[in-house]
Order: C-alpha cells, then structure tokens, then sequence
C-alpha cells in the first residue's frame, strides 16, 4: 500500500505534522519504520521526514556529550572522543545497519533490539522531544516508560555526562551469534568512584521487561560501597529482581532470569 | 495515489523513475530499473542480501526509502565487472568456491567491496565484522572470508 511521504526542511516543522497525524511515523535510519512497511503494517500511512542538519549534530567536546536524533551508530564509532559508547555501537547489526541505524530510532527499537539505549539508560541521559506543544527535555527513563504513548512526538537529541573513567562505565551484550545477533540480554553499568566508594551506581539492563528497565535492587547492593567480590555477589544475586522478561526464539523468560546475574557478576568483575 | 519523480545514479548512469509513495529502493532497483542483481531476503535488515553501496556507503536497499536516494549515486553488483572481466573479488569468490547456492552473494559481494574500497588490506577479523550483516545458509562463511583476502591480495590460509 502505498503511503504519503512528507518531507521538512526542519525539525520543528516535521514535529508539527507529526503531532497531528496519528498515522504518521517519524522516519529515521528506516531500520525500523521501512519493515514495518516492508510486512505490511496498515497503521502507516504517512511517512514524515525532516532534512535537518541539527538533527545529525554530534557535540563531544565537553563533559556533556549530545548526539542529534539522526546520528548514525557508524558515525559514533568514527568519533574518537564518544570512545566511551563504541561497546555499544559496535554491538549493533552488521556496517550496513550502522550506516543506517540512529541514536533517536534506537530509542524506539523493540526487544531484541534497542541496545544503544541500555547504554543511554545506564549513564541517565535526557532525551529532547518536540511535539505539539513545543520542545522539552525528558529523563530517558521517564521517555521509555511512556515509550507507546511518544509516537507523535519527536525526538530531537539525546545528552549525557561523559563518564569520569574508562572504567566506571561497562556494557556487555549477550548474543547467540558472533559478531552481530539480536540480544538475549544487554546490560550495562555506570559506577561512579567517590573516595573508593560507588555514588550513584546505574545498571541497565535490555531485553529484560518490554522496555529497557534499570535493575534498580542490584543498584541499591552497589551503592556506597566498594566493588570487591562481596558487594558483586549481592549486585549479581539481585539483578533479577523487579524484571519481567519474555520468551523469544532467542530465549526464555525463564532464562534470561537465570543467566542476568551470572552477566552482571561477569560485567562488574571485568571478565570477558 | 500521486507518483513520485526520482532521479539518483545508477551504477555511473543517470536513472529517472517515478515511484509510489513508501517505496523502498530494492523494489525501485528490481522493478523499475529492471537491475536484479539486489535479492530480496527478508525485508526485515537480517540478512543483507539486498545491500548496495549509497554514495559509496553499505545499505540495506529494503530498508531504504526510494526517494533518499534523489541525486546520490547508488551501486549495486550489476555494476561491478568491468566490461567482460569480472571484478577481483567475483574472480576470488569462484576460485575460492565462495559461492554454492548464490542467493547471499550479491550481498557479500557489495559488504566486501565497502570493505576493501576503505581498507585494502584487511585481517580476517576486519573480514568478519565487514560481512557481520550477511547471512549465507550454505558455506559456513569460510570460503566467503577467504576469498575476500585473497582479493585483497592476503593469503586465504592467513
């Protein structure tokens, strides 16, 4: 079926007809909206596009990185100073699916995808969105908690703190397939060091609920204390806690809940 | 339903069409343009056989909107021997009998053409990641990986 495509030469324009349509998608890297179309979901029927250059701008000079909507994950791994989020870029399909996939699309990617944002949620960025009501900025875990409900808005860039260490954030994805596989777990972790204790330690895990979820009772084991083996068994031991995953053919729910804490021990304790 | 005009390069040639709205550029290369070297798999991005080169950059045509592609320059395999000869890297996959069923071939074909196009001489893990997004059901990927260095001029045992 063929549907109407609207293309803006702006952002702000492109939210506007997105916010007024509620038959309109929003489309980025096409990974996702042209297979929607490609198996023949009817709920499309108009495509809007915006050719904005603010859209692809990647700010990473300072503390506070920001990644425009339509960053694509291969121009993450060509920037040397985004090193910290190459783990997850480089997870992600094979080079074509990274010439295409972006930033603002991960957002809204289902399981088994959706990586890049378990990355995003660990080091607690803040998604800007424009809808009809103007723009705004909103914590990545308020955004994907209300995920169903953002298709009329739009996304504009995602910002965070750029980790102190090399170390103090880890990602780790579980795949069937080497290299590339869609995920039977990702997680990843930002630990913060504050006079050899961790201060405001996020764990997030994908594939894991419906939507990329941070394992709040693993965080509350890590929390102001010091990562030696103890406090990584507690972590490991609660990383369960508050999920509900499904089962897919690339595992179960069953699982997945076996296996999170073995990964989030593995994770914190550095192994390979 | 208003037919879209597109104009985009095709393997060196200037191509115009007029698509439907939402079309991607696999049916816009098989059908309109007639070139059916890009295989349709899956639809879905997991397999890569439909990949082409847009503006010298691997894509999933499938998952490309036609109307992207308006003024850039899209290759695909048909575009890849030169005149009678093959291209060293088709020339490699015969000799190396990287090849069986063929349906994954144009693909890999323009994965390991992205690959050597940026880095002519590539390890066996640069091979690996390059070819990530193509499944082949038949060779079990070594012949493919060999035959990819042997193009690039490594040794295919390396």
């Amino acid at each position: 079926m063929a549907v109407t495509v609207k293309t803006f030469a702006n952002a702000s324009e492109a939210a506007g007809a997105l916010s007024s349509d509620r038959s309109a998608r929003y489309l980025g890297g096409g990974t996702l909206v042209m297979r929607a179309l490609n198996e023949g979901d009817v709920s499309i029927s108009t495509i809007v596009r915006a050719q904005d250059q603010a859209l692809s701008r990647i700010d990473a000079s300072g503390p506070r990185v920001t990644l425009g909507a339509g960053v694509t994950f291969a121009r993450i791994l060509a920037e040397r100073d985004l090193s910290f989020l190459h783990a997850p870029a480089r997870s992600i399909g094979g080079p074509a699916v990274r010439n295409m996939g972006t930033v603002g699309g991960n957002l809204f990617a289902p399981n088994p995808y959706g990586d890049f944002t378990v990355a995003l949620l660990a080091l607690d960025a803040t998604v800007a969105v424009q809808g009809g009501f103007g723009a705004r900025d909103i914590p990545i875990e308020e955004f994907l908690q209300a995920r169903d409900r953002q298709a009329g808005t739009l996304v504009l860039s995602v910002s965070c703190t750029r980790p102190a260490s090399a170390d103090a954030f880890r990602y780790r994805k579980i795949a069937r397939i080497k290299p590339k596989g869609g995920s039977v777990i990702t997680l990843a972790a930002h630990l913060p060091i504050s006079g050899g204790r961790i201060v405001g330690a996020r764990i997030a895990l994908g594939s894991m609920a419906p939507t990329q979820i941070r394992a709040r009772a693993a965080e509350r084991a890590l929390e102001g204390r010091s990562l030696d083996t103890a406090t990584i068994a507690a972590a490991a031991s609660a990383a369960a806690e508050g999920t509900s995953p499904s089962d897919n053919a690339l595992g179960s729910a069953w699982y997945r809940r076996e296996i999170v804490g073995v990964h989030l021990r593995r994770l914190l304790s550095g192994q390979e | 339903m208003t037919k879209i005009p597109l104009q985009f390069r095709h393997n060196g040639r200037d191509v115009a069409i007029f698509v439907d709205g939402g079309t991607n550029l696999l049916v816009a290369l098989r059908e309109l343009i007639g070139d059916m070297t890009p295989k349709f798999g899956c639809g879905q991005g997991g397999c890569g056989t439909c990949s082409v080169l847009i503006d010298g950059e691997l894509h999933l045509s499938c998952l490309t909107l036609a109307e992207t592609v308006a003024g850039r320059a899209v290759e695909t395999l048909d575009g890849m021997k030169q005149g009678p000869n093959l291209h060293p890297l088709q020339r490699a996959f015969a000799d190396n009998f990287a090849a069986q069923c063929g349906y994954c071939t144009p693909g890999m074909l323009m994965a390991a053409k992205a690959l050597l196009d940026r880095n002519s001489s590539p390890s066996r893990a640069d091979v690996i990641e390059a070819i990530s997004g193509n499944i082949c059901r038949c060779t079990g990927y070594e012949p493919i990986i060999n035959a990819i260095l042997a193009a690039a001029g490594g040794r295919a045992s390396a």
